[in-house]
């Protein structure tokens, strides 16, 4: 058994970085993720593992860091919320384009505009559709607890070296706010022997340059890049991660990520205490997308209710999984404020049985 | 004498540095983006640096730079580049890194970049291309374009009361603690080129010494954009460039050697 501790989720992000051997990190202030950087401040990681830590003047700055630092083969990251990541998106773009693995965490609050510091899921469309220019996809990772925070640091590099893609962690201010008991990784070696074959280190005479860059003005090489990426990401789905809960005799399904999906198992053990048959359904992965095992629960189901912080944007990719099979419905509150579980389990009577 | 008495080894002057690549350079001809690139390469060959030298080349007409420098590079988005190359510096404190920029790059979307780097003291070389327009997109006006200077976006000239002022970074970049070595040259002359490639290789050095930003701004042509000819661009350039942008060093190890207000007024 790892080290326990109670922490904040911003904070276990930033001591499972360190121990995780992350090589750098690259921040700029917004609420609520600023105990990130705080953490590491104060940790002085350079001490404990010679991991830089550097406050840029924007994220703007941050990212453009990051996608120099991704480009030398080292483990490197950073973290925002909602107005800070839309900053970032440039670079995100830029990132995607040139294959470099990096991981961006996004501790979103509500929107739009400077919106709110409270939680929110208000960054869904942005973090899986892409959210910067041009056809690319990120990994998205959802944590719904502070020890998935920790967990998804190295899991996220992990997948970033695997596709040599930019991951996000998409959390929100409650899981990023709330302190949990969460078990620590030991301390990891940060990496001195990795692949250097496509990596800037400076050019030896035993091999052509290396170049990072994203532009192609040949369209059919372009061409040739993005359906390459595509074939990346579509080869994704083998790391589709999601977890059901009492979905085996389920009559009627949620579907929740991150925090809802709190709130929704909740809502799902006082619905079975009144004897409905209801199950959950949480998508660890909001890309990949867990598609496939919401077609095989549309096929059981008699209606699927997405609930989210939102006014309604997972529902769409849920939808187009379950095909029109079933009914699909959507619950959420927008704007910083919470549901809950009553709040769902109303909802689930008016929306979701309501017709049965 | 004749032909086989030149090109004897013995009478060789110049000789085309090994680090610039067969690629046809894709400037303009009579473009200075092509001869400052030769200087870069000619002091990392000099420096024998090559295998830990990283550039890094901008959004401009620069950005194929990676084409024709032999070394590792890194492309950034537009400004961004003293950001890049600050990741790159942190990970790898014992390479030399560059920027290459032009003027919009550096001193339009990228300010904040360029101030905090420098501001930072980011052991890096900026090499600031300063030919007081967009090239690339076809001649609009940059932060640098002159007063009355026309441009596709300034059609009857730049007009400082609606349009704003020219504005000279290196003056402001110079004042700030993070630079150790911060000039002003040109490459439209031998003795030009050869004053650039010293202040090239001075800010390698200081690189080497981990002594702070080297800064090195090239007020350079662009005939293309400014619809003139290579000669007739370099004529104007002195006449007109110069006087805003006067040629020489401002900061020596640290040290302000020039009258930077007199230069901003
Ligand atoms: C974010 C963004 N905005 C605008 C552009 C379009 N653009 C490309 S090059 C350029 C200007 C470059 O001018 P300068 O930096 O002076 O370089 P030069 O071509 O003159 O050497 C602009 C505005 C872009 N590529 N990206
Ligand atoms: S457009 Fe201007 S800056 Fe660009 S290559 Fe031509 S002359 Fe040089
Ligand atoms: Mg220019």
């Amino acid at each position: 058994m790892g080290e326990l501790r109670l922490m904040k989720g911003n904070e276990a992000v930033a001591e499972a970085a360190i121990r995780a051997g992350v090589d750098a990190y690259f921040g700029y202030p917004i609420t609520p993720q600023s105990e990130v950087l705080e953490y590491l401040m104060l940790q002085k990681p350079e001490e404990r593992t010679g991991m830089v830590v550097l406050q840029a003047e924007s994220e703007i700055a941050a990212i453009n860091m990051v996608y120099g630092a991704a480009g030398t083969g080292k483990k490197v990251m950073t973290s925002s919320s909602s107005p800070g990541i839309s900053l970032k998106m440039e670079g995100i773009s830029y990132i995607a384009g040139a294959e470099l693995p990096c991981l961006i965490l996004n501790v979103v609050r509500g929107g739009p505009g400077l919106g709110t510091i409270q939680p929110s899921q208000a960054d869904y469309f942005q973090a899986t559709k892409g959210g910067g220019h041009g056809d690319y996809r990120l990994v998205v990772l959802a944590p719904a607890s502070v020890q998935e925070m920790a967990d998804f640091v190295d899991k996220g590099m992990e997948l970033a070296f695997k596709y040599r893609n930019p991951v996000m962690i998409l959390s929100d201010g409650l899981i990023g706010q709330m302190m949990e008991k969460v078990e620590l990784p030991d301390q990891k070696e940060r990496v001195k022997e990795f692949d250097q074959s496509w990596v800037i280190t400076g050019k030896t005479k035993d091999r052509e340059r290396n170049i990072i860059t994203s532009l192609n003005l040949d369209p059919d090489k372009q061409y040739q890049h993005n359906m390459r990426l595509k074939e990346k990401y579509d080869s994704m789905s083998d790391d589709v991660m999601y977890e059901t809960f009492d979905c085996e005799d389920a009559e009627f399904l949620l579907v929740a990520y991150g925090s809802s999906s709190r709130i929704c198992q909740k809502a799902v053990d006082e619905a079975r205490s009144r004897g409905k048959k209801l199950g959950l359904l949480r998508p660890i992965t909001l890309f990949p997308f867990p598609d496939a095992i919401i077609s095989k629960l549309a096929r059981q189901v008699k209606g699927i209710l997405s609930v989210e912080l939102n006014t309604g944007q997972m529902v769409e990719d849920v939808m187009l999984a379950v095909n029109g099979r079933v009914p699909v419905y959507h619950y959420g509150t927008p704007g910083g404020k919470i549901f809950s579980p009553d709040d769902v389990l109303k909802a689930i009577d008016e929306k979701l049985m309501g017709g049965y | 004498m004749d032909i086989k008495e030149i090109i004897k080894p013995e009478n060789l002057v110049h000789q085309r540095t090994s680090l610039m690549t067969d690629a046809t350079l894709s400037y303009c001809p009579g473009c200075g983006h092509g001869t400052v690139h030769h200087l870069v390469m000619e002091v990392v060959e000099e420096m024998e640096i090559q295998e830990q030298t990283i550039g890094i080349a901008p959004v401009g007409c620069s950005v194929l730079a990676y084409d024709f420098m032999d070394i590792d590079m890194s492309q950034a988005a537009h400004g961004r580049a003293p950001a890049v190359a600050t990741g790159i510096k942190r990970l790898w404190p014992d390479k030399f890194v560059f920027t290459y920029q032009g003027d919009g790059d550096l001193a339009a979307i990228g300010t904040a970049e360029t101030i905090h780097a420098c501001n930072r003291g980011e052991d890096i070389t900026i090499i600031f291309i300063n030919n007081g327009i967009y090239g690339m997109t076809g001649g609009q006006m940059a932060p640098t374009t002159l007063e009355g200077m026309k441009s596709s976006t300034s059609p009857y000239g730049r007009d400082l009361q609606s349009m704003g002022h020219p504005l000279k970074i290196t003056e402001l970049v110079a004042q700030l603690p993070g630079t150790n070595f911060v000039t002003r040259q040109a490459v439209h002359k031998p003795g030009n080129v050869r004053k650039t490639k010293k202040a090239i290789r001075k800010a390698f050095e200081v690189q080497r010494e981990k002594k702070g930003m080297s800064f090195i701004e090239i007020v350079s042509n662009c005939n293309s954009g400014w619809k003139m000819s290579p000669n007739e661009s370099n004529v104007w350039m002195e006449e007109h460039m110069f006087p805003s942008y006067p040629l020489g060093d401002m900061k020596v190890d640290g040290k302000i050697v020039k009258d930077l207000m007199k230069d901003l007024v």
